[in-house]
């Protein structure tokens, strides 16, 4: 025995031990859960007093957090190691989606494995982000022209395929988790900016080859009223929602926009309308407050990650997760066109609720798989 | 740790990171303020605005149309009434493929092309949100017909509704009118609000001149909706009332005896009661069936009824305007007694012409070879032409014209129905103002006659005789008898309102012009001796024949009557009122181009005078009341 060693207490217990052993970061942990309880609240009324539906997210909620646990115990070494194999593996599946995935709503975007039916483009969210910042990991940072050459491919291969099934709204969100890594990775500004500027001044090239639903969204979106009937009653609505609930909201399950069904999709992508309808700008300011800091706690751990690849990959997912409640807030307010982005967490629906806890299990990851690195 | 570590700058690499982080955190805040504010700009600022809207979105405002009034008549005898009936309609606006559903349609509706010709002609005047009436009167098959593949019809419904059903149909359609399809135009006139759900309104008639009290108010309830429209729960409700029920004053019985009595003939006969004013029958020929109205004419059903010659659409009791001709000689006798032109006794010598002094032009006789010596009684018996030159003459237009219009002439009597014609009274003043030229006096001879300018409607006529039978006393004419309220049973009397008397001298007058009026019908020279011979109730009348073929100064003898095309023949007239002493009802019959007074209208009169004052073996009116 060391005596040095011997004349130090050893410490009770405490609670956040218990915690940082099961490699559970605490805060994220209790803000997740705050806001998945919400919103299975928000789910009760806007589904209609669904037990159902509420006990069916209950159960996905529960797969998450079982899968963000498990996350939560590999290695980020592991996560590095096996990056661009998952990667590849991702790839692939969407690949063969779009050979013989199932149609749902005129897109191809599911894969059935028997046992398991899900979307091979919720694995890129997570594969692409990871990809990206193991490969800047091994460049030198900032990255190169050749690097962000490589980058870009492989940015754009996976979005190809996701455009092609064709679901724009995960195909950006692809695309962002990856650049979101390269930006973080001390891309140029200056290359940004023309990057920006290119996408921009490419614009028209790409609305020619939107596909019409693409196309009618995008003018909904630029004049809601101009079909209110049609491609814009989504968004007249929701505006009718938020709006008429008012500093205070109509109250819980006493809105009327959703529980007479004028409000499309109020339990999916359009959940968050009730909120602003039932809850009122009050209640849906506090919703972005809790998202904020989940926000935040990412990127607190994201600044303590201790390589290169955890510090892009945990910036990265946090970004990501917050252009998913940018997007869709923009979109039900009527900032931006409606795209199928849901609200993460509170939505109804199975995988990006799954893919999302993964991505909460790796920050945790990052975050209490730390060693106290020798001076 | 990675082979690439050594070449790493890992100082600068995590600087380089931690300023990222703090440009994509502001970024972050940026837009989330971007949201914030959005939700401010629409929680707060148009939360008023979306308030409305969300309301408007889920409150829908159901309508329950009134039922609207029944009309009876004096009896408590319907005369229109509400009969169940369900008509197909289309909700233009609900409707993918308006034609294709027509195509559709027609094998299981049995559909005409007038069916088709009304329901576009109703299309483009009605707006979309509102149903348009296919077809009315369905059949039992035709309604299982359809419900059976009523899902392959989207805008398409089957309403059950209330027909409009008129008992006595052409025969009192000039005065109860009828309803049809409410137009913009017809929205235009009333308070739009409360004729939602109403698809029907009074046109003409009664129907229209009354269509307050019969449309009755309108109930609302104000419903939450879910977005499908279906109807969740009532959130306000008012209630309406149905329309009330108006009494007439027309005997039915009467207006089908009168209808009756002119046969063939195409004119007017209006019965009033002198004592009230009210209307007992009245009578335009030819009618028209009024249901045809309110079914929806068709644009080729209209035009036909609208160019026939007989205008059948015409309501010749208020608006037809025809020459009084020797109706009006009694009034003009009184106007002569009254203003001591003449006197009683005085007498005049009838030649058969008659020359104005200074000139050589003849003013004639109908009676060629002359009446001989006239007096009053005379002279009105036999409507001696000559007599009534002289009495005009020694009146003279302005006399003439002021003490005519105490009778109501020359403006409308203020009958309780649309459309009434004013006449012309002519005077002096109005031959300057409209013609802008002097009055002559031979046209003073004509209107002692009844002719020239002069022209009065057979209300005026009915009306004046009223006032002759009730010796200056009078009431305004009037068709509604009382209103009642369908919900509490109260039936409000609408009083008669009494008109200023017309004041004589000397009120003896009266009675001698109306026993000049008795002599027509009572003694054996009077012009309608052959109605009063055997009456079992004294009358007091007047006949009188109106010339439409003019009558050139060459012309020594009028053309035979049956030798004139039919629309060139005369037109005859009656006034009589019955008893002399009692009156209870005055009669004006035109019958035109019917000939002589004496001949046609005069037995019309008889006619309806009996059925009214001579009690039936049985009165049949207590059966039909219920």
């Amino acid at each position: 025995m060391n005596p040095f060693v011997a004349t130090r207490t050893k410490p009770e217990p405490t609670w956040s031990d218990f915690f940082a052993q099961a490699h559970v970061d605490l805060w994220l942990a209790l803000l997740l859960i705050l806001i998945a309880s919400l919103g299975l609240f928000v789910l009760y009324s806007a589904s209609g007093h669904s037990g159902a539906m509420v006990a069916s997210q209950a159960q996905r909620l529960g797969l998450g957090v079982v899968v963000m646990l498990l996350c939560a115990q590999a290695p980020p070494e592991l996560y590095r190691a096996a990056a661009l194999w998952f990667y590849g593996a991702a790839a692939f599946l969407l690949l063969v989606t779009l050979l013989i995935g199932d149609d749902a709503k005129g897109a191809v975007r599911w894969l059935d494995l028997g046992i398991l039916r899900f979307q091979p483009s919720e694995l890129m969210k997570l594969a692409m982000p990871m990809a990206i910042a193991a490969f800047l990991h091994q460049r030198q940072l900032p990255p190169r022209l050749g690097t962000v050459g490589w980058t870009f491919l492989l940015i754009a291969l996976p979005a190809a395929l996701i455009m092609k099934q064709p679901d724009l709204g995960t195909a950006l969100l692809v695309v962002c988790a990856g650049a979101f890594a390269l930006y973080f990775g001390g891309w140029s500004w200056r290359w940004i900016f023309g990057v920006v500027a290119a996408v921009a001044a490419a614009a028209p090239l790409l609305w020619s080859r939107l596909h019409d639903y693409q196309r009618g969204r995008v003018l909904t979106f630029l004049d809601p009223e101009r079909d209110p009937l049609g491609a814009g009653y989504h968004i007249t609505q929701s505006k009718i929602a938020i709006g008429s609930g008012g500093l205070f909201g109509k109250g819980w399950m006493h809105g009327t926009q959703a529980h007479l069904d004028f409000l499309p999709e109020s339990h999916t992508d359009f959940i968050f309308a009730v909120i602003g309808e039932e809850v009122g700008l009050l209640g849906a300011l506090l919703l972005m407050v809790l998202y904020l800091a989940v926000v935040a706690r990412g990127l607190v751990i994201a600044i303590r990650g201790q390589d290169t690849f955890q510090r892009l990959l945990a910036a990265s997912l946090s970004l990501t997760f917050f252009l998913y409640v940018f997007i869709n807030i923009g979109m039900v307010i009527g900032l931006l066109p409606v795209v199928g982005v849901p609200l993460p967490l509170i939505s109804f629906g199975g995988t990006s609720m799954v893919s999302l806890m993964a991505g909460f299990g790796i920050l945790m990851s990052i975050h209490t798989h730390r060693k106290l690195l020798s001076s | 740790m990675s082979s690439y570590d050594a070449i790493k700058n890992l100082h600068e690499e995590k600087q380089t990171f931690l300023a990222r982080v703090v440009v994509g955190t502001t970024v972050c805040m940026l837009l989330i303020l971007t949201l914030a504010s959005r939700l401010v700009h629409l929680q707060v600022l148009q939360h008023d605005y979306f308030s409305v809207r969300s309301d408007e979105n889920r409150m829908r405002l159901q309508v329950i149309p009134p039922v609207r009034g029944l009309i009876y008549d004096r009896h408590g005898t319907l005369l229109a009434q509400n009969a169940p009936s369900f008509v197909l309609e289309i909700v233009p606006e609900k409707v993918p493929d308006l034609e294709d559903t027509l195509r559709r349609l027609t094998p299981l509706i049995h559909l005409t092309e007038k069916d088709f010709t009304r329901f576009r002609e109703r299309l483009r005047k009605t707006p979309k949100y509102r149903g348009v009436p296919l077809k009315p009167n369905l059949s039992p098959e035709e309604v299982a017909n359809y419900q059976i593949n009523r899902y392959d019809f989207p805008g398409v419904d089957i309403r059950p509704e209330l027909t409009r059903h008129y008992l006595l149909g052409a025969s009192a359609s000039h005065v109860i009118g009828y309803i049809g399809g409410i137009t913009e135009d017809d929205l235009a006139q009333v308070d739009e609000k409360a004729y939602r759900g109403t698809n029907y309104i009074g046109k003409t008639g009664v129907e229209k001149s009354h269509e307050d009290e019969l449309h009755g108010m309108l109930g609302t309830m104000i419903v939450e909706t879910n977005a499908a429209g279906r109807p969740l729960r009532e959130l306000d409700y008012r209630r309406g009332a149905p329309g009330r029920d108006v009494y007439l004053t027309l005997d039915a019985d009467l207006q089908l005896t009168a209808e009756q009595a002119l046969g063939e003939r195409n004119g007017a006969v209006v019965a009033i009661a002198p004592k009230t004013g009210e209307i007992l029958a009245l009578v335009s020929k030819p009618g028209f069936d009024p249901h045809l109205f309110v079914e929806g004419i068709d644009s080729i059903t209209y035009k036909a009824l609208n160019d026939d010659s007989t205008r059948p659409l015409f309501n010749r009791a208020l608006q037809g305007q025809y020459s009084p001709g020797s109706t009006i000689k009694p009034f003009m006798a009184l106007a002569g007694l009254d203003s001591g032109a003449i006197s009683a006794e005085h007498g005049e010598l009838c030649t058969g012409e008659f020359t104005l002094p200074g000139s050589d032009r003849k003013y004639r006789c109908w009676q060629r070879k002359g009446h001989g010596w006239m007096n009053l009684d005379r002279a009105v018996a036999q409507s001696c032409d000559v007599y009534f030159y002289q009495t005009a003459l020694s009146l003279g237009i302005d006399r003439i014209h002021g003490f005519l219009s105490q009778f109501g002439l020359g403006r409308s009597t203020g009958l309780d129905l649309p459309g009434e014609k004013a006449g012309l009274l002519p005077s002096r003043e109005w031959k300057r103002r409209v013609r802008r030229e002097n009055w002559y006096p031979g046209e003073t001879l004509n209107i002692g006659i009844g002719q020239g300018y002069f022209l009065t409607t057979p209300l005026q006529l009915a009306q004046m005789t009223a006032r002759m039978a009730m010796r200056g006393q009078g009431f305004r004419p009037h068709i509604i008898h009382a209103v009642g309220d369908p919900e509490n049973n109260v039936v409000t009397a609408v009083p008669p309102e009494p008109l200023p008397a017309i004041g004589l001298h000397d009120p003896q007058l009266w009675q001698r012009a109306i026993d000049a009026m008795e002599q027509v019908t009572h003694s054996p020279g009077g012009t309608a001796f052959r109605i009063g011979r055997d009456a079992a109730y004294r009358m007091a009348g007047k006949t009188g024949t109106v010339q439409v073929a003019g009558l050139s100064q060459d012309e020594a003898v009028a053309p035979k009557q049956e030798d004139l095309p039919e629309h060139l023949r005369d037109h005859a007239l009656f006034i009589a009122f019955a008893p002399t002493d009692d009156p209870q009802i005055a009669v004006a019959v035109l019958a035109e181009h019917s000939g002589s007074g004496s001949a046609a209208a005069a037995p019309i009169a008889r006619k309806v005078m009996d059925a009214f004052l001579v009690p039936p073996p049985s009165p049949p009116a207590e059966v039909v009341a219920q």
